[in-house]
C-alpha cells in the first residue's frame, strides 16, 4: 500500500477509514518499536530508547513518507533472483560488477541502506522518474540509461552495454523497490535536499575545519578512505580510487545535500547549511580522475560540461587547476 | 578560469583561490594526532603487561589474561587498535569512561605507559578475521541483518559500516568488536546508555547505542560467532 495521507500509517487493509486512522494513531509506538515498518526517521537527531514515550499525535502529524517493500521482502521467486542480484550489485558494487566498477565505491555509498533511505537518492523516488529528459545527455534517458551513467561517473569505471545483465538486475531491483510508488511523481525523500543557500560564501579553508573535525574521523585526513581486509569501509572522497569529475556528487550544492541529510552515519543533519556547502566545496576541491567526456582541454571541457558555479572543474584552487584528471 | 558564488559579485575572486598552507600544516598535526602510538615502545609495554607500572599500576595479564585474551569479566584487548587502546585508557584515568577496577589502574599509568601498554597489545594477534559475511537474504538471522545492514528504519547503521568485515575493527579508531561477548557488548551498551561511558569519537557510538535493544546484542553477537567460527 501507499502512505502519502497521515492516516494511512498502518498496513491495516481495512476499508473503514475511520477506524483506521484511530488504530493507526493507537498502533504507531507499538509499529515504532518493532521495528518500523513506516519508513521515516526524524528529522533531527534524537535519542529514541523508548518509542512509546513518544506522544503518538505528533507523529501522525508528520508528512508520511513513500514505504518500499521491507527488505527481507524479496520475493522467493525468478524475479527474487534478479532482484537479489540487484541488490548485491548495489549495496557490494566492486566485488559485483567487476569490470564496469572502476574504484572502490559502492552505489549504496551515497544511495544509503542500499537505496531505500529518503534524502539518499533511494531508487523508490528515482526508478517512477524514467524515462526523463536530461540536460546532462540531452536525451530522454531510461532508467537503465540513467544507471549507466552512474558506471561511467560515480563509480569511474564503464558503462555495461544496453540490456546487459548487471542493468537488468540494477532495474529489477529499483523496480520492485517503487512497487506501488506513483509514477512520474516527485515523493517525498527522494533525490537529496536542496540545502539552502549559505549566508557566507563557501570556502575550502572553512570547509577545511569541517572535514577535519566531522569527517576525517571515518574518510582520512587525506580523503582516501578506510579499508579493511581488501574491503572498503569507508569510501574515498577524492583522489584516484573517488568518483570522477563527471558524477553528480561532484557538484557542490548535490554533495552539501548529501552530507547534510546522511554524514556521519547515526548522526544525520547535525551539520549547519553553512558547514554542509563549507565542506562540500573542500572535498569537491581535490583533483579526481577525469570526466570520461573530456574533449582533449580543459577549460573547453568545463565549457561544454561543467559551466557552473557549483563545479571546480576547470577552476583554479590554491594554485592549482582542477580538471586535468588523475 | 574564476567562478562566481551565485548572488555575490562576480568580479570577487572565490577564496577557494588562495592556498591555505596553514591547511597542509593543519592536516599534518590531524596526522600527528591520528598516530598517538608512533613514539610508543611496544616493549616496555609487554613489561607493564606482564610486572605492572612503575607508579603501582597492576599487571595487566591478571585480570585479561597472558595473552590479552580476556577472562569471564573482562574483555579481550589482543589486537585491538593501540589509538583505541590508548584512548580508552586515558578516558577511564579522566573518569569519562567510568570504571571502579580500570579507573585507579588506568590513573597510575603515566601517559608514557599507557602508549606503551597500548602499543604491546595492538600488536598481539586478533582472535578474528576481517572476512565479510554474506549479504543477508530472507532466511538470515536478524544478526546478520544488523551487522550487514544495519536497521535504518531505526537510524541505525550496519556495525560493518564502521567496525569493517567480520567486526575486525577499522583503523585506528574503530575497535574489533566481532570477539567480544554478549554480555560485555551490552555492558557498553549500558554504560553509554546511562552516560557512564564517554560517546566515543563525533559521539557516533554514544548515539547508536541509545538505539539498541538487548536483542541487538544478543543477535550481533550470536551472528559474529557463527561467521567467525565458519558454520556460517
Amino acid at each position: 500500500m501507499t502512505t502519502h495521507s497521515p492516516d494511512s500509517t498502518t498496513t491495516s487493509e481495512s476499508g473503514n477509514a475511520g477506524a483506521i486512522l484511530v488504530l493507526g494513531i493507537a498502533a504507531l509506538p507499538l509499529v515504532l518499536a518493532v521495528g518500523g515498518i513506516i519508513y521515516s526517521r526524524p528529522d533531527k537527531p534524537a535519542p529514541m530508547p523508548a518509542a512509546a514515550a513518544t506522544p503518538a499525535p505528533t507523529l501522525a502529524l508528520q508528512p508520511t513518507v513513500f514505504s518500499p517493500p521491507a527488505a527481507r521482502d524479496i520475493p522467493d521467486s525468478k524475479m527474487g533472483e534478479w532482484i537479489q542480484r540487484g541488490e548485491a550489485i548495489f549495496t557490494r558494487t566492486p566485488e559485483n560488477a567487476v569490470g564496469f566498477s572502476g574504484n572502490s565505491l559502492s552505489c549504496t555509498n551515497c544511495h544509503v541502506d542500499a537505496g531505500r533511505l529518503k534524502n539518499a537518492a533511494p531508487m523508490w523516488g528515482a526508478y517512477p522518474m524514467y524515462p526523463a529528459y536530461r540536460k546532462k545527455t540531452d536525451h530522454v534517458d531510461t532508467f537503465a540509461e540513467r544507471v549507466r551513467g552512474c558506471f561511467m561517473y560515480s563509480m569511474n569505471g564503464k558503462a555495461p552495454a544496453d540490456g546487459h545483465d548487471l542493468l537488468v538486475a540494477i532495474e529489477a531491483y529499483a523496480y520492485w523497490m517503487a512497487s506501488k510508488a506513483p509514477l512520474g511523481e516527485k515523493l517525498p525523500g527522494a533525490g537529496f535536499v536542496k540545502v539552502a543557500k549559505p549566508a557566507q560564501a563557501p570556502t575550502f579553508d572553512a570547509g577545511q575545519k569541517v572535514y577535519a573535525a566531522n569527517c576525517a574521523l571515518c574518510h582520512g585526513e587525506q580523503g582516501q578512505g578506510q579499508k579493511s581486509g581488501g574491503v572498503t569501509v569507508f569510501p574515498a572522497l577524492w583522489g584516484k580510487d573517488s568518483y570522477n569529475w563527471g558524477a553528480g556528487m561532484h557538484e557542490i550544492d548535490k554533495a552539501a545535500g548529501f552530507i547534510q541529510s546522511n554524514m556521519p552515519y547515526g548522526l544525520h543533519n547535525v551539520l549547519s547549511d553553512q558547514q554542509a556547502w563549507d565542506v562540500a566545496t573542500f572535498i569537491n576541491s581535490f583533483e579526481r580522475p577525469q570526466d570520461p567526456r573530456f574533449t582533449g582541454d580543459v577549460a573547453q571541457t568545463r565549457k561544454q560540461f561543467h559551466d557552473s558555479p557549483y563545479s571546480n572543474y576547470g577552476v583554479e584552487v590554491n594554485g592549482k587547476l582542477l580538471g586535468k584528471g588523475l | 578560469m574564476r567562478r562566481a558564488w551565485p548572488g555575490t559579485n562576480s568580479r570577487d575572486p572565490m577564496p577557494v583561490f588562495k592556498a591555505p598552507l596553514q591547511g597542509i600544516l593543519g592536516l599534518a598535526v590531524l596526522c600527528a594526532l591520528h598516530a598517538p602510538a608512533l613514539a610508543a615502545d611496544a616493549d616496555a609495554g609487554a613489561k607493564i603487561a606482564a610486572q605492572g607500572g612503575a607508579q603501582g599500576a597492576a599487571a595487566c595479564v591478571s585480570c585479561h589474561g597472558s595473552q590479552g585474551e580476556g577472562g569471564a569479566n573482562f574483555p579481550p584487548l589482543a589486537g585491538q587498535p593501540a589509538g583505541y587502546l590508548q584512548r580508552q585508557l586515558e578516558a577511564m584515568a579522566a573518569n569519562q569512561r567510568k570504571s571502579p577496577i580500570m579507573g585507579p589502574l588506568a590513573k597510575a599509568l603515566t601517559a608514557s605507559e599507557k602508549a606503551d601498554v597500548a602499543a604491546y597489545y595492538a600488536r598481539l594477534a586478533l582472535p578474528v578475521k576481517p572476512k565479510q559475511g554474506a549479504l543477508p537474504t530472507a532466511k538470515s538471522s536478524d544478526g546478520a541483518w544488523l551487522v550487514e545492514r544495519g536497521r535504518w528504519a531505526d537510524g541505525i547503521p550496519a556495525c560493518a559500516k564502521c567496525h569493517g568485515p567480520g567486526g575486525a575493527g577499522v583503523g585506528q579508531d574503530f575497535p574489533a568488536i566481532g570477539h567480544l561477548s554478549a554480555s560485555y557488548m551490552q555492558s557498553q551498551v549500558d554504560a553509554w546508555k546511562n552516560q557512564s561511558r564517554d560517546a566515543g569519537p563525533l559521539g557516533l557510538m554514544g548515539a547508536i547505542a541509545q538505539k539498541l535493544t538487548a536483542k541487538d546484542i544478543e543477535d550481533a553477537a550470536a551472528y559474529y560467532q557463527q561467521l567467525h567460527s565458519g558454520s556460517h
